[in-house]
Order: C-alpha cells, then structure tokens, then sequence
C-alpha cells in the first residue's frame, strides 16, 4: 500500500499546473471485527478500506477532498486523477482564504510496527473459553492501521502498525458490569488468559447488594479510566487555540481570567509512547513533547499552523482539530495501594460514561457512573452503588478539590471505530477528590 | 456513482452459502463553512465500496471491500464465508434467509433543485452573505455559517432476488453566532447544531429566509449575555420541537432499540431499562404520548424505502396512548426476540455490518395550541434548541442542556433565560407529559450523528414533535 500511495502522488504531483500546489494524506485499515453478546458471535466480519485525501492550493484559495482507493495504482491514479480534476474546477470558484498552510519538506519519516495479531482461523478458540460461561459483550478489532502524508514539494511520511483490541464487559445475573480492554501489537495467549481471569476475579465484587446513596457532594476516587472519560472532554471544546480565540472553551476562563487550577494536575502531549505517528495532516511533525497544563497554569494550547495565521501565533503543529492525539497526565504521589485507605468513606469510580459539557465555558462536565463502582466506608469496600449522574466542573475538581493523584500512570486505549480504527490512548492516572457533585 | 452492474458482480460469485447480499453504497458528504467572513472549509469525501453478506449455517458473515474487482468480490465472499463457519460454531442465534427478505424497488427523496444548479461559488456567496448578518453587535466575537451536502446512493442485489436501488439529496445548514460580554459567552445556533438537516435540494439556501434567521440568531446570542441566569427549581417545563429532538431521541429512540434490549450494545452504549416483557405492557409515558417510526414523511431526514436487510419501510405506532406497543427492531431482533418491530436494520455505508437503528422517529401532534400550552403555566419556564446531552446507560438518568429559554409566568412568555438545564428519569418524565401541541407546533428536525453500535457507526435519525408540556420538572442554570 505504502508504494501504491507514492505512485498515485508522485503521478498526480506531475499534473500540477500553475502556481497550484498539492497536499495528499491516505488511511487505511484491513480489519476483523466480531461482536460478541453473552460469550457468543452475534456478528464477524472483516473490512479493506482505504482513503486518499487531497488538498488543492491555487494562489490564494484551497479546497479538498477525499475518495475510496481500491489499491489497484491504475485504478486509484484514474480515480484520483478525476478527483483532481474535480478540485481544480471547485478552486476556482472559491472566495480566497488568507489562512491557507502552503505545503513544505520539513524532512520525512517512515515508521512500521509489526505485530502478532490473533488468527482469524482459530481466534475463537482462544478468546471464548477463558470466559467460561460468564456473560460478556463485547468486540475484537484487529489487523493493520496505515498513514500516509506526501506533499508537491516532496515531503513523505508512513506510519503503519499491526494492532488489536479486546474490548469487552463482564455481566453478572443481576447485571452488575465490569470493564476490560485486552489490547497491543503482540498477541499472547498466556497473558491474555491471565488478564481475563483478572477480570472475572473483579466481577465477583460486584455480586454484592448494591447500594442507592443520595445526591451530594463525595470524597469520590476516580480511576484511570475515568480520568481518560475526562480527558477525552478536552478535545472537544478545550485544548484548541482556535476553540479559545472564538469564545468555544472550556479553558478560556484559564486564558481570560488567569485561573489555575491544581499543582498536582499536568497535562501533555506526548508522543514518547510511539502508538501514534507524530505528522499531521499537512505532513508538519509535532514536537516529542508539549507541556499544556503544567502544575495547574495552562502554558500552552495546541495550536495548527492555520490558527497559528490567523491568530498571529506559533504553531506547535496541532492536527486540523486541534484536539489531543497523545495526551499525557503526569502521575503524582499516592500509591495505588493506599487508595481505600486514603479515601475513607466516600465513592471509587472506576469508569464514567456518555459525558457532554453541561456548560462549556464554565467547565462543568456531566456524565454517569458505569460499571464497577463502590461505595467504601473506612477504607473497605462495602457494596457497589446503583448508578449516578455527576455535574462537576473542571476547575473544582482539577482544582481546590482535587486532593491527590495516584503514582501509577495507565494507557488507556483508544478503541473507537468510527471513521476507522483509532490508534493510541489516554495515559493517566488515577485521581482522589475531597469533593465531587453527584447529582441524580 | 460507478456504473457497477451489481447483479453481475453477484452471479459470478462462486461460493457455498445459504444465502448472500451485496450492498454498494457511494456517498459523497460536501462541507462549505464560512466563519467570520472568510473560508473556513470546502471539503467534499466521497466513499464508495461494497458489502458482501454471507449466510453459512446459520450465521452471517461479512467482508466490506473497497474494489469492484470480481477477483476481490470472490475472494472477499470467501472469506466471509470462512468467518461465518467458524463462528456458526459460537452463534448467538441460528438465522434463515427469512430475516433477509426478497425486496423488489427503488425509493427517491424528494427535492426541488438539484445540487447541480447551484455552483460552489454561488453557495459560498450565501453563505458568506449569512454569516456577515449574524454580526448585529459589537458584542459578537464569532460567527459561522455551515452547509453540508450529502448526495448518497445505495443499492442491493441478493440470491433471493432483491433489487433495491435508494437514492438521497440531503442538506444540513447551520449558523451560528457566540457573544462575549467579559467573562460571559454565549452561542446560538440556527435550532440545535445541525438540527435543520433534511432530504431536500438547494431550495433549503433561501436568501431571505436566511437573512432573517441569521438577523435573529445574532441579536438572540447578544441577548442572552444580559438575560437572567436559568432558575434552580422543580417547575412546569415547555420544550420546543428543536429540543424535543433530544429528547425523543435519547430517552425513547435508544431506549426501545432491540437490539440493545437483547444485550448487543452492553459493552458500547448500553443496554435498556425496557424489558421485553415491557411491549404491550408499560405505560412509557401519559396518555397523550404518541410515538411514531415514520419512513414516509416528505423531507424529513431519515426516509426511506427499504432497510438494509430488504424489509420494507412503513409507519408504525411504538408508544400508543402511552402504552408501549412496538420496539424498533428489524428483522434479526424481531426472531430473536419475538417483539413486533419496524425496518430499521440500517447501515452507514458499505464498510459496517447493519444493525437497529432508529431512523425518523416522532411525537404525533396533539390538540394544544401554542397559547393554549404557555397560557396554561403559572409559573414555568420554556427552553429553545439543545447544546448538550447525556443519559446513563440504561436510557434513565438524562441531564439536558438549550440554547435558549423564556421564564412563563402567570400564562405569559417573561424574561429571557440563559444556560437552561434539566435532568429526570425517563419513565417519570414521560408519564408527566401534561399537554402535547398541534401541528401548527409542529417542527420537523434531525441530526446526522447519531453513533451506535461496535464497530461504531455514525447514522442519520429524524425527529419530529409538536411543543410539549412536563410538570415538575427539576431544572437549573449554569456553572
């Protein structure tokens, strides 16, 4: 796939006219997926889809656009080549964009992992039977991830990797839930007959009587799960300069009114892990290491080189969204072990669920409780509790209430497939609160 | 769309299978974003590949492939073939052909004016003729004006003799205005992000209409800096039709899916309060609460012919008075639940397997009118266009956010309110449904993302609703 890219771009670079100037981007996926309801198939499937982005810049105006390539280069090239046409003829009537990122060679990179995935042939036969008859839902996605950036000016850049994920829940006859994601590149049926005995281990705390508790405001725990939930949130109306500059934010009170929250709480993007390639779109390669929030004082935004323009600042290479794409919290100082005790009476969160911005500008985040999650009276668990809606803002409990955050630092991983399988995860660890809003 | 000759490509298949579909599906999705006056976006992608299903003993397998290569075709079924024997093994359920019944007919959303007669320039210009009306005040920091165009062809051929070609003109337009006042920011938006999305032409890019909603859209973000906080009380609760969107949506759509009830959406979205012992038996909601999955309403987002499976589309009654009488289940749900369901087993495109799917789905019109339902309230409050929403995983504990809100006091619309919020129960809720409006209250909406689903899956769903009247509803303002 990787030449079949280059070919197609190097052929469509060669039909460039004028002043015009091309940035060209691919993704691709070969994929097994199986859904599995109650440790059974409800549906198995497989998937070959492959993208090919291109934007089109004529003096001062751009467009662009995307289509399926098949891997065939004749066919790709004719369809791309149509695709161009198409482009050249929608610039033209465009009005003209001040903000436009012409294309550049920063240098190129090339980086492929390769990987043990679990057979498609007998698969099955290793992933049912550790389960043994425990209710599981849940879905495996597996195979290779690709992409690729090349501009006009001659700049390349390749990333592919194998990877697989697990993703599943546990449920018990009284429909208590607990989560599990069994994901990497290497495949092992050892350790992942291990990581699933763990889980169903878990699941055995949550056969106690559940509790129903008031709403109010809690010594609460939440763990690395749920701060990844949280952390999510940020890319979403939050780290983006854009989003910031254009009243979008839940970090303009941070900007505007100087706030800071926490000295335990840092936030990065951090590509050190290598999950994920380091190029964006316009084929610009992120630094290794961007500190966002440090010690509580927001220091940086991500900012794409378009903001950068319009805004007159510095680019740090941001993707077009200006969201996370390697986000990193900083563990801190208590040990996991000590979490119970530390708590004392108050609620362990361990997962959080469908959360939105109830007021984006205020920070607040409401979201649910899901899966295992307790009530715990002097440092011991006494039942899990019935679900419970939070309404918290960011600025309380990354801020005055946020009490301490755990030593050890978790990866998440990003398991979505809605435009194609994410790469990547949420690194993070978990966090103690002197207070949190339940609300309903 | 590539002039793909389907049933070709399906006769030359050589493989041992009970049965086996293919879906092609091309779908181009074009963006045309303004904001502050200049180009934010001109982007249109276009997909187009093919779904290969296979029945071997009992369980379906599938193998989306993006070629039209009979050479890839055979190898795709192949190994879809292969997946579904070694998984027939685990089925959750055995399936005949019978849930892929034969369906023979073309459906054609309706439009005026083609996405050809209008040119990217002349879009651009209304466009940016938009945006510059939202800027009525100094107090506007932002402005965007949003046009996306979908131009979507589907077609499937099976060995049981479908033929089913569906073709959609779709159009979603949005504009959009934030006000800055020192620390208070306040965003509106043209009913909802994206909630005026339908199957229409270009005849949606009005310019007068435009200008007027783009008029009243800036002075209302301008207004909500100054207006009063959203109050902190259990009170009566007015939903216009642009939030009922959500709210029918989140806590009766998914709420009634099947196949959630069945247990397959656990690990992802959740499951359901719903029990399927439930149909035929639990008041969802008052008497005057009419739910309705309706494929036929001209325009409205989520029409159409067929489902994905060949069932045919037809308008059918899910909460009757009430009572909940159907779920909105295709036909794998409806075998393996034995609940009456629609045809509502949908994909969203050619690289996901079909699953439920809730598609228009809509609160039937009452008698009230609108004065009648304001004029009712002593003391109240009515709330515009949702920007925010979440609701467990069992579709009870929901907290919704608007746009916009009225204080009613004493029958009568008062002071505007900004960040108004509510949060309930479904059941509770549902049953306090004190008065429904008429179809002079009536707004048709919709929202192209909608996600479900593992792998996840983004489609689009339809919401209709009349105004509506809740009592005792716990609502409350901002951080």
């Amino acid at each position: 796939m990787e030449n079949n890219f280059y070919q197609v771009g190097e052929k469509l670079v060669q039909q460039l006219v004028n002043d015009e100037k091309l940035k060209i981007s691919f993704g691709a996926e070969s994929s097994q997926f199986i859904r599995f309801n109650g440790a059974k198939v409800r549906q198995t499937g497989l998937v070959d889809d492959a993208v090919l982005a291109m934007e089109l810049i004529s003096g001062k105006r751009t467009t662009s656009g995307s289509i399926t390539v098949s891997g065939n280069v004749e066919q790709d090239y004719q369809n791309a080549l149509d695709e161009l046409l198409r482009l050249r003829n929608d610039v033209s009537q465009l009005p003209e964009d001040p903000f436009i990122v012409e294309p550049e060679n920063l240098g190129s990179s090339r980086e492929e992992h390769t990987g043990k995935l679990p057979n498609p042939e007998n698969c099955l036969e290793d992933i049912i039977p550790p389960f043994n008859r425990v209710d599981m839902s849940g879905i495996l996605a597996s195979g290779k991830i690709m992409q690729g950036n090349m501009n006009s000016v001659g700049q390349k850049h390749w990333f592919a990797t194998d990877t697989f994920s697990l993703d599943y829940s546990l449920i018990t006859p009284t429909e208590k839930m607990v989560k599990a994601t069994y994901a990497g590149t290497k495949w092992d049926n050892d350790d992942y007959k291990a990581f699933v005995g763990k889980s169903i281990e878990k699941l055995e705390l949550m056969q106690l009587p559940s509790k129903r508790i008031e709403p109010g405001e809690y010594r609460t725990f939440i763990a690395s799960a749920g701060v990844a939930d949280i952390l999510r949130m940020f890319s979403w109306g939050g780290t983006s300069e854009a989003a910031i500059q254009q009243g979008e934010s839940a970090f303009c009170k941070m900007r505007n009114e100087k706030i800071k929250l926490s000295e335990m709480f840092s936030l990065s993007e951090d590509f050190r892990n290598g999950t994920v390639p380091r190029f964006n779109a316009n084929g610009e390669t992120a630094p290794e290491l961007l500190q966002i929030i440090e010690k509580g004082e927001l220091v940086n935004t991500l900012i794409s080189t378009r903001t950068a323009k319009e805004y007159n600042k510095t680019s740090n290479f941001a993707s077009g969204g200006e969201g996370f794409r390697s986000p990193v919290m900083a563990g801190g100082s208590l040990n996991e072990d000590d979490v119970l005790s530390k708590l004392g009476t108050g609620v362990y969160l361990s997962n959080l669920h469908y959360l939105n911005w109830s007021d984006q500008i205020g920070g607040r985040i409401t979201g649910m409780t899901r899966y295992a999650c307790f009530w715990v009276e002097d440092g011991k668990i006494v039942a899990p509790i019935e679900n419970m809606r939070f309404d918290d803002s960011l600025y309380s409990f990354f801020g005055d209430n946020l009490e301490a955050v755990t030593d050890r630092v978790r990866m998440n991983p990003e398991v979505g497939t809605y435009e194609g399988r994410e790469l990547g995860g949420t690194f993070c660890p978990g966090i103690l609160l002197s207070s949190f809003a339940l609300t309903l | 769309m590539e002039n793909t000759n389907l049933k070709k490509l399906l006769d030359g298949i050589n493989v041992q299978a009970d049965w086996i579909g293919l879906r092609q599906v091309f779908e181009s999705t074009t963006y045309r974003i303004i904001r502050d006056d200049k180009p934010q976006a001109n982007q249109r992608d276009a997909t187009n590949g093919i779904m290969i299903e296979v029945l071997v003993n009992g369980q379906f397998g599938y193998y989306g492939v993006n070629s039209f290569d009979p050479a890839r075709i055979q190898a795709a079924a192949e190994k879809a073939v292969r997946q579904a024997q070694l998984a027939s093994k685990y089925s959750i359920h055995s399936f005949t052909d019978k849930v892929r019944p034969t369906a023979i007919g073309k459906y054609q959303s309706p439009y005026e004016k083609s996405q050809a007669l209008m040119s990217a320039g002349d879009l651009n210009d209304i466009l940016m003729m938009g945006c510059a009306k939202l800027n009525v005040s100094d107090k506007i920091v932002s402005r965007s004006a949003f046009a996306r165009l979908v131009d979507c062809q589907s077609n499937f051929v099976s060995t049981n003799g479908s033929d089913v070609e569906q073709k959609y003109t779709i159009i979603s337009c949005d504009f959009t205005a934030t006000a800055q006042d020192g620390p208070i920011i306040q965003k509106r938006t043209d009913h909802g992000m994206l909630a005026r999305s339908y199957q229409a032409g270009m005849e949606v890019f009005d310019e007068s209409e435009i200008l007027e909603r783009c008029e009243k859209i800036g002075n209302q973000s301008a207004e909500l800096l100054s207006a009063d906080e959203c109050p902190t009380e259990t009170t009566s609760l007015v939903l216009s039709p642009d939030q009922m969107l959500l709210q029918i949506h989140e806590s009766v759509g998914h709420a009634l899916e099947i196949d959630r009830i069945l247990g397959d959406e656990r690990n992802y979205a959740g499951w359901s309060f719903v029990r399927l012992e439930d149909f035929g038996n639990l008041q969802y909601g008052s008497k005057l609460m009419n739910i309705t999955f309706d494929p036929t309403v001209e325009n409205q987002l989520a029409s159409y012919g067929f489902d994905d499976g060949g069932m045919k589309a037809e308008k059918e009654y899910i909460v009757s008075n009430g009572l909940l009488v159907r779920g909105l289940g295709g036909m794998e749900s409806q075998t393996r639940s034995g609940i009456p369901g629609v045809a509502n087993f949908r994909s969203s495109s050619w690289n996901r397997a079909p699953i439920d799917r809730m598609a228009n789905l809509n609160l039937e019109p009452g008698d009230s009118s609108f004065d009648d339902i304001i004029g009712s309230v002593e003391n109240g409050v009515y709330m515009e266009s949702n920007r925010s929403w979440s609701i467990d995983d069992y579709r009870n504990k929901f907290q919704f956010g608007c746009e916009y809100g009225k204080l009613i006091e004493n029958g009568k619309l008062t002071k505007t309110l900004r960040n108004p919020n509510y949060r309930a129960i479904t059941n509770p809720f549902w049953n306090s449904l004190k008065m429904v409006g008429n179809r002079d209250t009536f707004g048709i909406y919709g929202t192209p993302y909608c996600g479900k689903g593992e792998p996840n899956q983004v489609i689009r769903v339809g919401h209709a609703s009349p105004l509506a009247l809740f009592e005792n509803i716990e609502i409350f303002g901002g951080a």
